[in-house]
């Protein structure tokens, strides 16, 4: 199986806000030209089983790696992407301009240091860039999954991306890192592998979603099932519901932002190439909005759209006990970043994963960084980000 | 290691103090440098508590672990006794309500190590009788409008807070100068520093 569509980077609109690391030299520190790879496993008849019961399989995962391996085994890290993303995290594909999606972070020097550490990233199971996903062809009836895929959760992806580490024989992760659903993820590992993970970065994150970030979701859900063109998740091979998927992410970006960062970002100014009508009066937010839902559509799945984000809302990292009992015993150094600007995944949650770590008296660090980009934060504020992971990453490898 | 003599006497002395491979916890641990210092010359596990958060990439930088935070909030949840040491250096006067955070620190801590600027040094007396004014001296630099420090309190005051409170007094040295006094500390001496105990009686409350 192959990525059906790929395409530029994650949010490469965003990224040219960002801030610049200064000690990082842009021309010597990228990972450079990168090829995804892929293993397939879970064949019959033994399938993946799923959290629900369900089984699965063959599947597939994509994924990258930047830097080397060392003899002992000891320096691999693995990055846990968010919603939108995928195994390209740096460097370039063939003929494509723009980096991976977190590139400014992973590279010689950089704050993941491919001179120093192994760095992996995998596309998670249900996503639509080259791992099993309701786009993949279902092999029992020749045709795409769509509707048809059974229900992921999160444990689920990481269990997945533990097979992955398995078959690269590295028996302990340096560390796991992910922000927003990646932070999930590294939640996950620590609770479902704690022996596993040296060390774990959590940012701009929660140990599950509050009924508001559900609520958006949902809205972002419905607007996909809403399009005509959706037909019950088997719209492959014809229309695709391409505006249910722009707004939705329409949604998303609304929520990815701050009041500041958007009056920032645009005011009140007309854009370029708005076309005012009765209702839309050509402001370069609304202009932003389209452009970036528009868009959406040629790179990412609205199944997988659907999928994930019912992953993300039923996730639950405390698995109905105190969140302590579950880290109790841990001996995962644990690093948790929160936004202050993030509405979205406030520094609320982040200091409620931070109580459980004191509880459970685990080694912890937790940074509020004083952004003004939102939830957006984790993928601007590398200088900080940067600082932090560099650090954090020499403390966990001593 | 060797304790070193260009470290400040507080330190020096908190150094000593600290046995080898206790926990710490230290409440307003700014850059990290006295946990720093001993985790290399004690071998302690220790966590820091900060609010600025350029301090916390300096913690971050020398390999501390930190939270961001405010002290006024940080305890609750942890259990009693989770902590040999609770250090509050020179952060005791700047929090809101010292009283909580005091008994809160002893409750988390076996023991306390504490110190703050004396309020009724000769030269703040002197601001304050002869000149009129609020006290900016060498342990109190700050301007009374832009100040971190919210409550004021001589070593009297806190020797007499500590009998009303049923805390023991096990060590206390008196520093002006990088210097011991030992003659009417609470004229002569800039900082108090501390290391108390509270013996609860028997009555544990739980932190969880």
């Amino acid at each position: 199986m192959t990525p059906t569509n790929p395409s530029p980077s994650v949010d490469s609109d965003i990224k040219q806000g960002s801030r610049r690391n200064p000690e990082v030299s842009k021309q010597t520190s990228s990972v450079g030209s990168i090829e995804t790879q892929y293993i397939e496993f879970a064949h019959y008849p033994d399938e993946f089983i799923l959290e629900n019961g369900d089984k699965l399989g063959p599947i597939t995962v994509a994924y990258e790696t930047y830097g080397k391996l060392n003899p002992q085994r000891t320096n691999a890290i693995l990055l846990l992407h968010a919603l939108s993303g995928d195994a390209h995290a740096a460097g370039f594909h063939k003929g494509d301009e723009k980096p991976g999606w977190w590139d400014e972070m992973i590279g010689p020097g950089k704050g993941f240091d491919t001179d120093k550490y192994f760095v992996i990233c995998s596309n998670v199971l249900g996503g639509c860039k080259g791992t099993t996903g309701p786009s993949s062809i279902n092999p029992k009836t020749g045709k795409h999954y769509g509707f048809d895929f059974p229900v992921i959760s999160i444990s689920d992806m990481v269990k997945v991306q533990k097979h992955l580490i398995d078959h690269l024989k590295i028996d302990q992760l340096l560390s796991v890192a992910g922000g927003s659903m990646g932070g999930m993820q590294a939640l996950e590992w620590i609770a479902a592998y704690p022996d596993k993970v040296k060390s774990a970065m959590v940012i701009a994150s929660a140990t599950r979603h509050s009924p508001q970030q559900i609520a958006f979701n949902e809205v972002g859900r419905q607007a996909i099932m809403a399009d005509p063109h959706w037909r019950g998740g088997h719209y492959y091979g014809g229309h695709l519901p391409a505006k249910g998927l722009s707004v939705a992410r329409m949604i998303g970006h609304i929520t990815y932002m701050s009041e500041t960062s958007m009056a920032e970002k645009f005011g009140r100014r007309h854009g370029q190439n708005g076309k005012p009508h009765k209702f839309s009066n050509g402001f370069e937010v609304e202009e932003y909005l389209h452009n970036r839902g528009d868009n959406f559509i040629k790179r990412f799945d609205p199944n997988t759209y659907l999928y994930i984000t019912k992953a993300i809302d039923t996730f639950d990292v405390s698995r109905g006990k105190p969140l302590y009992d579950v880290f109790k015993g841990i001996k995962t150094k644990i690093l948790v970043i929160a936004f202050k600007s993030d509405w979205l995944y406030p520094a609320s949650q982040s200091r409620e994963i931070v109580r459980a770590c004191k509880v459970a008296g685990i080694d912890t660090t937790y940074c509020e960084v004083d952004s003004t980009y939102g939830h957006d934060a984790f993928l601007l504020e590398v200088e900080e980000e940067t600082h932090l992971v560099k650090h954090f990453l020499r403390k966990a490898s001593a | 290691m060797p304790l070193n003599q260009d470290i400040s006497l507080e330190y020096r002395t908190i150094l000593e103090w600290v046995r080898p491979e206790s926990v710490v916890l230290d409440l307003g641990c700014g850059d990290g440098e006295l946990l720093s210092q001993l985790v290399q010359a004690k071998n302690v596990r220790g966590q820091g508590i900060e609010i600025d958060e350029q301090a916390i990439y300096q913690c971050v930088a020398k390999g501390i672990s930190v939270f961001h935070e405010d002290i006024d909030n940080g305890l609750p949840e942890y259990g009693d006794k989770s902590f040999d040491y609770v250090i509050l250096s020179q952060s005791f006067q700047q929090v809101r309500k010292p009283d909580e955070v005091l008994k809160e620190a002893l409750r988390v801590g076996r023991q306390v190590i504490i110190s703050f600027p004396n309020f009724s040094h000769y030269s703040a007396r002197y601001h304050i009788s002869i000149k009129g004014k609020a006290p900016v001296t060498l342990s109190l630099p700050y301007e009374w409008y832009d100040t971190p420090n919210t409550h004021f309190l001589s070593i009297s005051d806190f020797i007499q807070y500590c009998r009303k409170r049923n805390i023991q007094i096990e060590k206390a040295v008196y520093i002006e100068n990088d210097r011991p006094i030992r003659i009417l500390p609470n004229l002569f001496a800039s900082v108090g520093l501390f290391l108390i105990t509270k013996e609860q009686g028997g009555k544990h409350t739980s932190g969880k």
